[in-house]
């Protein structure tokens, strides 16, 4: 173990941290707004990344088919929801926004695939594709249990996780893809050893999304409505917020951020349609080592994951999961000592 | 031995008598889809102790039963021993692994723990695909398969009936344990710590019991897995597996035993049929396997979220009773339980020596002492935020002592923990009431009594701790009737009124025949009449020689109980008197109607 | 009169009778097929679903028996290989099972299909001798026959060291095993052993340690697209060797991946995949084209990758076998399975696209020197070495 292979060891781990970072960042924000571990969020990154590689096919991504789908899903089940409620007022309003806004971004996915596309707009109509579908699915699939015990929430949100990578390999086949990247060539530093500007570009942008996170958190009114929910959910309903819309509104960030870890990552890994399950799994230790609240320690739990993976798979490249995941144990019984437990019952198993 | 059926032995019956015939009626392949469903039945039995009944997720089961079938093919192929010998090995070394993890995760709290059964689930999953000894990522193969005498046991018929007895054996064992005295401490996990430390055990040791256990049963389906298949190999063994067993438990429902058969049935078949439907269907039928059981799955959770044991049960829904019918019958009259020898009126039962608690900068109690003497009711009163609960807690030991000492029957148990301390004789009830709201009014009380039994898993689950168990529910009847609550054995304990809950907190503490009684504002939160039936019931306990230390907020209830009151204000003791002293002076009415009086 | 009427009677019964030998012997040959069409193989699975199909459309019937396909998934995992082909075998009363893609799966249906008395024919190396491998052949070119030929190139080439890295699978291990043998054989080194997980995203740490070891070419013990990581991290760190693989990383898919970073790679593999560069003279150029043919017509495409070419030839295998079987004999029984058995193990110099095969009890492997070819990916193409 030399310097310069520690070097591209260590920037080699930050990158990989930096994608379970953001990840991390959006179980977190989903879970402290839903207490649903939302598992299927890296197969939302797989998928964004695999329209992107469609669209750079010039082929039309099937994913349109996904949320055109569970856009008329959730649009009927909205509706019949209202309806049951004698609510026939806000009928046009919960079809135009479940079903018809979906379907808008659909229809124009649909319309620019299959053409030679400028890479800034073939981008931003994947990461638009890939917003509805946390949401879309949360209404389909969570709302029904949202009361559920916060095992079968997870239970649901790994079946979840099953369909979708289920669909991707119907959608996407087997084989993986790459796509173009963003940003050509590298910095050298000594001794011939590069730096790849895609690389760079990927622990930028998630430097820069985390402060934009931190900030929306801190300084807007919907960001601290956000945090209000995950404190106190009858607290902040006393106060006019809704916890359905905050819970729409985390799902959406939370797809948004999946989006954007997808077109991050596509340029430097190959996507597979069960890449997902990888991501998200890193992504659940560095929430975990956060206590699935603390967006600081998520950050830094996810950049010792990356930089330990690294290390590990120089060590050994077959043991290195073994490695990573035997060294969590460890860090686990720190981190329960230091956590204050509040002396919750964990819930009754509803009969 | 203790049988019969959850709701009544006719379906159960029925399920036997069905799983008997079923080799004469169907072919082959169904046989070993049965098979399948009972080796997965075993796991799931286990997930169900684990998960279902001591709310500790498992995302490492598959992992278990990938060391016991690994241990036992090594066993045998490699040297060349019997494979029924392959039986104890496979559970010794599981044993081995579940009692090294559980040391090390259980005391993990919250979320961590079931991110670290996920994490050693992974783990021991990957190790298997990278030693030499066991194959790699090819498996051992050629593994024998059993046999009684000269016969093998090699087609899936002839193995099929070891497989379900094995299954009814072990569910008969889940059962019995259930309904036992660890088991009524491992209903009660869910409850939280304290709840276990206030009757005498040990949550950390619960729980790692509850995990061996869970990892045995998985041993047992990974040694039949392993000599039926005659082929292991890492794969059967990962997160994935794991992920499905959950499912199975979840599906088939997870508070029941009987949810292990019909949830690992219900996935199985509902696997193997839409392998057979599906390619009629559509050209990629295939796969979109995973995808239609997917949104099959995700239907049964909205419409039978307690899965399809809690489907069928909600059908039956309108009988009151639940639970076992009550024990001891008419001709065996056990003795009772050895009760503790209670000490003379007047000696010193606990004293507190200048007892400090300090968070951080704010000091909640201030060099407090006081004495309580045996056959007394004592008041600790004062205005809200006195620190008479942070005082309470210091005497019970749920919070640690900064500085000063207490001395409780002679012991210094100021750095004792709170389940040393209920084992020597301190019983407590909690301001929010800390009942088991599934479990009968009796199963509640019999709670309370754990301490004083002896019967350990073992035993339990053979059964062999009828006559213990006769004598622990007869003690729990006396105190039910006792507390006036003696025709309401049977209900259950979430159904009762407040009051009468915390009724049936102090009998639960009586259950553990305490020296001392310690109650955490029981008068909160009741009526008037209610007060008035505790207050008599408070007496005639003194009556009876026990002693009492209240902690109350309401001096109308408490003036006309106590023999003294120690008053507190700001953490420190204000007063110690009788009730008339108290009301006279000055400093205790300026401290509660404000001052300049 | 009454002679007559006797001798109409019996003409009409002994019709009768031939009639219902006949219709009776009309069975069809039911035929087994195993692949995974999910999970992490599934990019073998689902070409080798393809190339049996296109054998189906090749050759539908023999003997005058209809062959009739049925085809399960069995998700990459052993178990449900081993009771895929139970169900196969005990409900649908197959007489031969095809399958599977992965190592581990075909060894779990071989042991099934021993247990069973029922003929697999495989598309995966299988490593089984003498009794074990009485019910079992294999289409594939043992490992070892690949990797040998890949050895003798790079001996030609001059290579003095040679670095490995692989999948941390069964195909890994087996691949490393071939290499370790034949390359001690031909005097050269091994210096490095990696291995990754298929699902990695980075490989960063275990090429810098190959790199370390200074190999004059690095082989890499991989399939598919996962199998372009290494090469994209080789290059991406500028190493200048030369660079190996094995047969599974024949796909287009590999090479629209590993992009520019596979240039110059050299892969053993089945004729089949150059099959308009091979001469005149050799055996498999006829069927290749002949697969190519019902490839098309099946898929509307054409074949890109060598995984459906083994289907395809397990398909030859069997109707090879199935036509040498007496008629007498009906399918569904386990004689039939007994002697459709012994027609396979007499194979002789079957020619398929992957070479020519021989068969003879004792071992699953079938073929020789003629089934393996060197081609180097040049500019995205893959050219015949000589």
């Amino acid at each position: 173990m030399t310097w310069d292979v520690a070097l591209i060891l260590s920037i080699d781990g930050l990158a990989s941290g930096a994608i379970y970072l953001l990840a991390g960042l959006g179980l977190v924000l989903v879970f402290s707004v839903t207490r649903v571990i939302f598992v299927p969020f890296g197969d939302i990154a797989a998928f964004t990344a695999l329209s992107l590689a469609a669209f750079e096919a010039q082929k039309v991504p099937p994913t349109v088919g996904l949320v055109g789908t569970l856009a008329v899903l959730a649009a009927v089940a909205e509706v019949i929801s209202l309806v049951r409620k004698r609510d026939f007022s806000r009928i046009p309003a919960a079809v135009a926004w479940w079903g018809l806004l979906p379907g808008a971004i659909c229809l124009l996915a649909w319309l620019v695939a299959a053409r030679d596309l400028p890479v800034g707009v073939a981008i931003c109509v994947s990461v638009m594709l890939a917003v509805p579908i946390a949401p879309l699915i949360a209404r389909v699939a969570l709302q029904p249990i949202a009361d559920a015990s916060a095992l079968v929430l997870l239970i649901a949100s790994l079946v979840l996780h099953f369909l979708l990578s289920g669909l991707g390999l119907v959608f996407f086949g087997p084989e993986g893809a790459r796509t173009q990247p963003l940003l050509a060539g590298g910095i050298s530093i000594a001794n011939g050893f590069s730096i790849s500007a895609q690389v760079i570009l990927m622990m930028g942008s998630a430097a820069v999304l985390c402060v934009l996170f931190f900030l929306a958190f801190e300084r807007t009114v919907a960001g601290k409505a956000l945090r209000a929910t995950a404190v106190n959910r009858v607290g902040a309903r006393l106060v006019g917020i809704r916890p359905t819309r905050t819970a729409l509104l985390a799902y959406g960030c939370a797809s948004l951020l999946a989006g954007l870890i997808g077109i991050l990552i596509s340029p430097v890994t190959t996507m597979y349609y069960d890449s997902g399950l990888i991501i998200g799994l890193k992504a659940f230790v560095a929430a975990i080592i956060g206590g699935l609240s603390s967006y600081p320690l998520t950050a830094v739990g996810a950049l010792a994951v990356g930089l330990l993976e690294s290390f590990a798979s120089f060590w050994s490249g077959a043991l290195k999961d073994v490695i990573v995941f035997s060294l969590l144990i460890p860090v686990l019984m720190l981190r329960s000592h230091w956590a204050t437990h509040s002396e919750e019952e964990t819930e009754e198993i509803d009969q | 031995m203790k049988v019969s059926g959850a709701d009544g032995p006719l379906p159960v019956v029925a399920v036997v008598v069905g799983l008997a015939v079923a080799p004469a009626l169907f072919g082959n392949f169904a046989v070993s889809l049965l098979n399948d469903i009972g080796i997965a039945s075993l796991v799931v039995l286990g997930l169900i102790l684990l998960s279902g009944v001591g709310g500790i997720a498992s995302f490492g089961q598959a992992a278990f039963v990938g060391v016991a079938a690994y241990a036992s093919a090594w066993l045998s192929t490699t040297q060349g021993v019997s494979p029924w010998l392959g039986l104890p090995f496979a559970l010794a070394v599981t044993c081995a692994c579940a009692l090294a993890i559980g040391a090390l995760t259980l005391r993990l709290g919250g979320h961590f723990l079931p991110l670290s059964t996920i994490a050693w689930g992974l783990s021991i999953s990957l190790v298997f695909g990278n030693v030499e000894a066991l194959g790699r990522h090819s498996g051992l193969s050629n593994i024998p398969a059993l046999s009684l005498g000269p016969r093998a046991l090699s087609d899936a018929r002839s193995v099929y009936y070891l497989i379900w007895i094995l299954v009814g054996l072990v569910a008969l064992f889940s059962y019995n344990l259930l309904h036992s005295r660890s088991g009524r401490a491992m209903r009660a996990l869910r409850g939280g710590p304290t709840l276990l430390a206030s009757v005498g055990a040990d949550a950390y040791r619960v729980r790692l019991t509850l995990f061996v256990i869970a990892a045995l049963f998985a041993a047992l389906a990974g040694w039949l897995y392993a000599h039926i298949n005659r082929f292991v190999s890492p794969a059967p063994f990962s997160l994935h597996a794991s992920i499905e067993y959950m499912f199975m438990m979840v599906a088939g429902g997870l508070g029941q035993l009987a949810g292990a058969v019909l949830g690992s049935a219900l996935v199985l078949l509902l696997k193997s049929g839409l392998q057979d439907v599906l390619p009629l269907l559509t050209s990629r039928g295939s796969q979109i396997e995973t995808v239609v059981f997917a949104v099959l799955f995700i239907l049964l959770l909205h419409h039978a979220r307690a899965g399809v044991n809690g489907y069928l049960a909600r059908w039956q829904r309108g009988r009151v009773t639940t639970g076992k019918p009550p024990v001891s019958r008419a001709g065996r009259e056990e003795p009772p339980l050895p009760r503790r020898t209670l000490p003379a009126r007047g000696t010193t039962v606990l004293q507190v020596d200048g007892a400090v608690k300090r968070f951080g900068g704010l000091l909640a109690v201030n060099e407090v002492g006081f004495e309580v003497k045996a056959g007394e009711i004592i008041g600790l009163i004062g205005p809200n935020g006195a620190g008479k609960s942070t005082m309470f807690n210091l005497l019970t030991g749920t919070l640690p002592l900064s500085a000063g000492k207490v001395n409780f029957l002679g012991h210094d148990v100021s750095d004792m923990s709170q389940c040393e301390i209920a084992r020597l004789g301190m019983a407590r009830t909690f301001q929010h009431v800390k009942l088991r709201p599934h479990m009968t009014v009796l199963d509640n009380v019999a709670l309370g009594a754990n301490a004083r039994g002896r019967c350990g898993v073992l035993r339990g689950g053979l059964g062999l701790d009828g006559a213990e168990e006769r004598r622990i529910f007869a003690e729990a009847r006396r105190q039910l009737e006792r507390i006036g609550l003696g025709d309401r054995a049977r209900e259950l304990a979430g159904s009762l009124a407040l009051g009468t809950q915390r009724i049936l907190e102090i009998a639960r503490a009586l259950a553990s025949d305490p020296v001392l009684l310690v109650l955490d504002e029981p008068a909160a939160g009741l009526r008037r009449k209610e007060k008035l039936a505790l207050g008599e019931m408070l007496r005639r306990l003194r009556g009876e020689g026990v002693t009492i230390l209240i902690v109350e907020h309401d001096m109308d209830f408490v003036m006309r109980l106590v023999d003294r009151l120690v008053v507190m204000n700001f953490g420190t003791k204000l007063f110690e008197g009788s009730a008339q002293a108290v009301r006279a002076d000055e400093k205790v009415q300026a401290a509660y109607l404000g001052g300049g009086a | 009169m009454k002679s007559s009427t006797m001798n109409t009677a019996a003409i009409s019964f002994a019709l009768a009778v031939g009639f219902m030998a006949n219709s009776a012997g009309a069975a069809d040959l039911k035929v087994g097929f195993i692949a995974p069409l999910s999970g992490p193989i599934s990019s073998q699975g689902i070409p080798n679903a393809k190339g049996i199909q296109a054998g189906l459309k090749y050759k539908a019937e023999v003997g005058g028996r209809k062959i009739v396909l049925i085809q399960l998934d069995d998700a990459s995992d052993p178990s449900t290989s081993a009771r895929n082909a139970r169900k196969l075998i005990e409900d649908e009363k197959v007489d031969v099972i095809v399958g599977t893609g992965g190592v581990p799966g075909s060894m779990a249906i071989a042991a099934v299909a021993r247990e069973t008395k029922t003929p697999l024919v495989s598309f995966t190396p299988l490593t089984l001798a003498g009794d074990e491998s009485a019910w079992a052949v294999t289409t594939a070119q043992p490992a070892s026959l690949m990797i040998s030929a890949v050895v003798e190139h790079m001996k030609r080439a001059g290579v003095k060291s040679v670095g490995y890295i692989g999948f941390s699978d069964s195909w890994g291990d087996l691949a490393y095993a071939s290499l370790k043998k034949s390359a001690e054989s031909a005097g050269i080194k091994v210096v490095a052993d990696e291995r990754y997980a298929r699902s990695d995203n980075s490989v960063a740490g275990q090429v810098l340690k190959i790199l370390a070891a200074k190999p004059d070419a690095v082989l890499g013990g991989t399939a598919g697209t996962p199998g372009a990581l290494p090469y994209l991290a080789l290059a991406e760190r500028g190493y200048k060797g030369m660079i190996y693989g094995t047969h599974g990383l024949i796909n287009p898919d590999f090479v629209r991946v590993a992009g520019a970073s596979a240039q110059g790679l050299l892969a053993p593999t089945g004729p089949v995949m150059v099959a308009d560069q091979l001469p005149a003279n050799h055996p498999s150029k006829k069927i290749a084209a002949e697969f190519r043919a019902a490839y098309q017509q099946t898929h509307n495409a054409v074949p890109t990758d060598a995984f459906s070419a083994y289907a395809f030839d397990a398909w030859l295998v069997i109707a090879n076998a199935a036509a040498r079987v007496a008629p007498k004999l009906e399918p569904g029984t386990a004689e039939y399975r007994a002697a459709l058995r012994d027609a396979i193990f007499a194979t002789k110099e079957l020619a398929v696209t992957h070479g020519v095969l021989n068969f003879s009890p004792g071992s699953p492997n079938g073929a020789d020197s003629r089934s393996v070819v060197i081609v180097k990916l040049d500019k995205g193409q893959w050219v015949l070495q000589p």
